[in-house]
């Protein structure tokens, strides 16, 4: 499955020797410290790490939601004529669904979709057509208390989805819309790590077959290494305190995954060694 | 019911063979039903109790409040405590306060109190809302005011009283300058709790979306303060009764009559069963907007999920 990626491609992200550090002077952090990574249109990159990698400060740099103290972050963010800025094809998930209370399930959906610069009179079937792809038209007059865990987060999925879209979406995808979507990025933050674990295997295979069917681009970042064999086509490890790249693991392996083959396992068994090693060094 | 429906599922996944259908099944549309199973068994069931039940338990205590406050005050009253005449027992009063809101002049009264109420908290509610936005938007007015707006919502209204008389005679805008001072803090104070206390997460996710500027503010800000300010409005309510209650006993404007001025009436000619009509009456008039706020402040939380229970 990984072979379809084209890593020929222009990377739909690249971070170049980038640097975060909070504070000034001495008593400044310094949380990343030289990343490079590069993930290629269609590509699903999960980031690994124990507390205080950087990890979400990461995806904060990637959403533009923060400024990087050192190197550039890239975006091949392709509109229709290139005129998009940098960062207007970014979508990032939390770990916390972060729906807004006031508001019907249609009514964030469409609040994102106008934020993304959607015709008015679009909004509501775009809204409709976000959530048949989450299984949850049914609840489209719901308020987001009134789900359950699983089923917010989902929403929020949808949300970040409308994020990616298109100004103008048509029932058929050309080629350049397809590009687009190729480059589009859907970061999302330990999106699962709130869930039970029933839920967390279903969202998966969800997860999964929403990327295949958009063709995004996904950065993952989780603490679960199973998780991360689970879902990507590469594992990337990083140090903590500073954040650092330690190692990149390739995931040779068919899809459907399950979390309980052996095969994912096995890698996680070896990702997961590797990170012991990372976070002793902090004990010595 | 529906828990029934997954285990069922789980079966012909384990024994694709022991039916022709379920092997042919897609891996999707499997999908598609687990999704669908596991949202109904986490839904459940809520129960709906009826209205009729609802307000009876809602009414019973406060019933039952009242009856004590009347059989407690009955009893001072036997105990022969003070003369009848300077403390009527329950069953001289209610014939008087019967007597007291079949008038027109008890009416007329009431109307201009409460005409007075509104004004003065709309004035307040004007004054706050400027005074809370412009403090929650700058950090060097929060530096330099905010403890200045805290002081002021707790200094007693009454305070204010003979400035006002100072500076603007026994008038109208006496009593409506004090009850705005009284009001307006703990509206601005509302406000400005909204704005500080926006989840974060929502904000950054209002970020993420491209929400800056006054779209922010239309579209999570305000929102998100919404039942914040309306926890203010209440106290400003609260704040403004009291005051307002004050200003018509110390500022008696001309033949003007209004509750204050008939409550000082009946205390000169000794008429302590109209003087207690008119007690009832402000203290009802009170419980029952204070309920209004928390009516429009419990049904914003229930529809956002931020009920307690």
């Amino acid at each position: 499955m990984t072979a379809d990626v084209q890593v020929s491609a222009e990377p739909a992200v690249r971070l170049s020797e980038v640097s975060k550090a909070f504070g000034t002077g001495r008593s400044a952090l310094l949380a990343l410290d030289r990343v490079s990574l590069d993930v290629a249109p269609g590509e699903f990159v999960c980031l690994v790490g124990a507390s205080g990698c950087g990890k979400s400060t990461l995806l904060n740099l990637v959403a533009g939601l923060d400024r990087p103290s050192g190197g550039t972050i890239q975006q091949h963010a392709a509109g229709k004529d290139g005129k998009d800025g940098q960062g207007s094809r970014v979508a990032l998930m939390f770990q916390e669904p972060a729906l807004f209370p006031w508001l019907t399930v249609t009514g964030n959906l469409e609040l994102a979709l106008k934020m993304r610069g959607v015709p008015r009179a679009e909004r509501r079937e775009r809204a409709g057509a976000l959530l048949d792809t989450v299984h949850l038209r049914a609840f489209a007059k719901k308020r987001p208390h009134q789900l359950s865990g699983g089923m917010r987060q989902r929403i929020a999925l949808a949300r970040a989805l409308a994020l990616t879209e298109q100004e103008h979406a048509s029932g058929t995808v050309d080629a350049q819309e397809e590009a687009a979507a190729r480059s589009t990025v859907l970061l999302m933050d330990e999106p699962f790590g709130a869930l039970d674990a029933m839920t967390r295997d279903l969202l998966h295979d969800e997860i999964e077959r929403i990327w295949r069917e958009r063709r995004l681009t996904v950065l993952f970042v989780t603490h679960n290494v199973r998780e991360a064999v689970r879902l990507g086509d590469r594992v990337v490890l990083l140090s903590s305190r500073p954040g650092r790249v330690v190692e990149e693991f390739p995931v040779p392996l068919e899809r459907p995954r399950r979390i309980d083959a052996p095969e994912v396992a096995a890698l996680a068994g070896t990702i997961t060694d590797r990170l012991r090693e990372e976070v002793g060094r902090h004990g010595a | 019911m529906a828990h029934d429906t997954t285990t069922r599922d789980k079966r012909r996944d384990d024994a694709p063979d022991r039916t022709g259908g379920a092997a042919a099944e897609t891996a999707a549309g499997r999908l598609d039903r687990e999704i669908a199973g596991l949202d109904a068994l986490e839904l459940g069931g809520g129960t709906r109790v009826r209205l009729l039940q609802r307000t009876w338990s809602a009414l019973w205590p406060i019933l039952t409040a009242v009856l004590i406050a009347i059989a407690a005050w009955q009893a001072v009253v036997w105990s022969g405590w003070k003369e009848p005449w300077v403390l009527p027992g329950p069953r001289d009063t209610f014939p008087v306060f019967w007597d007291q809101i079949t008038s027109s002049r008890f009416w007329n009264s009431v109307a201009l109190t409460m005409q007075r109420a509104v004004i003065g908290f709309v004035f307040a509610v004007v004054v706050g809302l400027v005074i809370g936005a412009l403090v929650s938007q700058f950090r060097v007015l929060r530096r330099a005011f905010g403890s200045l707006i805290t002081g002021l919502q707790t200094m007693p209204s009454i305070a204010w009283f003979p400035l006002a008389i100072l500076l603007f005679k026994l008038s109208e805008s006496a009593i409506l300058f004090v009850v705005i001072l009284g009001a307006a803090p703990s509206i601005a104070n509302g406000l400005i709790a909204g704005v500080d206390y926006t989840p974060p997460i929502l904000l950054r996710a209002g970020k993420v979306m491209g929400l800056r500027g006054i779209g922010l503010y239309r579209h999570l800000i305000m929102p998100a303060s919404l039942p914040s300010f309306v926890a203010g409005l209440k106290q400003g309510w609260a704040f403004a009764w009291r005051s307002l209650m004050a200003g018509e006993l110390l500022v008696v404007i001309g033949d003007t009559t209004s509750l204050g001025v008939l409550l000082s009436q009946a205390r000169e000619l000794n008429n302590t069963a109209d003087m207690i009509s008119y007690m009832l009456v402000i203290l009802i008039i009170g419980i029952v907007i204070d309920r209004l706020f928390g009516l429009a402040d419990a049904s914003i939380r229930r529809r956002w999920g931020v009920a307690e229970n």
